[in-house]
């Protein structure tokens, strides 16, 4: 089912999205990935604030290529999301509601993302061309010493993504996959 | 004897590191165009037609296919009857993937030390496999190699005892594993034999041949044959969300080993699989 969203995604917009949706997400999103969870965790853990929102927030995991003159971005897919499972639960546990990536996912994290209704999206590996197309602003928010692994901030219109994970926990990679395993 | 200058290196190496990284080759091209006429699941069918939309933009504006563009892993085949003037091959071969990196807006995705991690801000140093070889000239191989796939690479280390039916298995586990994190549909390249290094060596040299084109070994043929049906029934298909598209081919290579070992590695590659050849 195709389903249209915006940011902040809030629990009321998690609560309605079941894996299998084709959703299409327009607004604000940050981009991080491993080196930046790191350094947010380790700020976590010296009692300091994180350098984001948190709170009802969608994090893109990605780290795209340099942008050529006139364009927001470079070519900008996802990237394994289980490099971010030791992470992840802390941050869900703060109010991330949505996290965008590829690839499965640890049970540590879903049994956080039941925990806090959050979903998990994921966007085509390997479409970083045609991903870039729906991103409409981009800004380092920072971290910008760790170059492609840097915080951004940007803006989405209409990006699509599919429900991969839900908040009860179904899981699209298990149900999907064994379907077409029963075929020859 | 014949000589080839540095400046020419650097400038080919420089090139098809721009090359590898907009357009995919042409058999792999065929390959994902193949796969939308065979492919059972809807999902999987609108996610290879995701792909070609993704193809067609990186062509057309020249982004990258994908933002992973890769740690340069090439191959130089130098003929003995070649003299190499100029600098330091090594240095010249960093020189055109730095160039290449910098100037064709691609990721910088290399960090100076496993452990310490920081970014080298130019993607060097590159991965460099050399080899000697007769004739009078260079044959330069660049394949970017992107690490969602790259990660779910195996090396098994197998008994004599296992024979081909624990190669079959180790193949088939290591796909398995890798399931959607490596972005399939995949290429699966495999080395069996040599030694724990070799057999890694012979996976990712695998990875370059032409996915249309199978062993010349009889036996090796139809393995590569019977293991695509195998991997293809596995149910994992694009992007991992159910279908019978889940690898495009599986390339092996073979080579003696020891009489108390059966190495086999297992080096997946997404369905950008990059590889351009140049001969100078």
């Amino acid at each position: 089912m195709d389903k249209y969203i915006n940011t902040p995604i809030t629990e009321k917009v998690t609560e309605d999205l079941k894996s299998g949706d084709y959703v299409y997400i327009t607004g604000t999103i940050y981009v991080a990935r491993d080196a930046a969870h790191k350094r947010m965790i380790e700020a976590l853990n010296r009692g300091e604030e994180l350098p984001i929102n948190i709170k009802d927030a969608a994090i893109y995991y990605m780290g795209p290529s340099p942008a050529r003159e006139g364009k927001p971005i470079g070519s900008a897919g996802p990237t394994t999301a289980s490099r971010m499972d030791k992470y992840a639960p802390t941050l869900l546990d703060l109010g991330q509601k949505a996290m965008i990536g590829k690839g499965k996912r640890s049970k540590e994290v879903v049994d956080a993302m039941i925990r806090n209704k959050a979903v998990y999206f994921a966007a085509v590996g390997g479409a970083g061309a045609l991903l870039s197309k729906c991103i409409k602003k981009s800004r380092t928010l920072c971290y910008e010493d760790l170059g492609a692994e840097a915080i951004l901030e940007i803006q989405v219109e209409n990006f699509p993504v599919i429900v991969v994970i839900d908040s009860k926990g179904n899981n699209l990679y298990e149900t999907a996959t064994l379907e077409y395993a029963l075929q020859k | 004897m014949r000589t080839i200058h540095t400046d020419e290196i650097i400038r080919n190496i420089k090139e098809m590191c721009i090359e590898a990284n907009h357009y995919l080759s042409e058999d792999m091209d065929k390959a994902l165009k193949d796969a939308m006429g065979t492919e059972k699941s809807q999902i999987g069918v609108k996610i290879l037609n995701q792909l070609q939309d993704n193809l067609n933009i990186a062509a057309e504006e020249m982004i990258p296919i994908c933002q992973d563009t890769g740690m340069a892993v090439i191959f130089i085949e130098i003929g003995q009857e070649v003299h190499v003037e100029g600098e330091n091959l090594e240095d010249a071969i960093n020189e055109g993937v730095r160039q290449g990196y910098t100037e064709g807006y691609l990721r910088k995705s290399v960090v100076n030390d496993p452990i310490i991690r920081e970014n080298t801000k130019d993607n060097t140093p590159a991965v460099i496999h050399y080899s000697i070889v007769p004739g009078e000239n260079i044959k330069i191989t660049m394949a970017p190699k992107g690490f969602g796939s790259e990660n779910m690479s195996r090396v098994f280390m197998l008994k004599p005892a296992d024979g081909i039916e624990g190669v079959k298995d180790a193949i088939l586990t290591a796909v398995r594993d890798a399931g959607p994190n490596a972005c399939p549909p995949m290429v699966v390249g495999v080395g069996i034999g040599g030694t724990f290094e070799k057999c890694a060596l012979l996976a990712k040299k695998a990875l370059t041949r032409s996915v249309n084109e199978r062993s010349h070994i009889p036996y090796v043929k139809e393995l590569e044959e019977e293991m695509l049906e195998k991997i293809n029934c596995l149910g994992i298909g694009p992007g991992g969300l159910g279908g019978t598209t889940t690898a495009l081919a599986v390339n092996i290579n073979t080579y003696p080993t020891h009489i108390a070992g059966l190495p086999v590695a297992v080096n997946i590659c997404c369905h950008v699989n990059r590889h351009v050849v140049r001969n100078l």
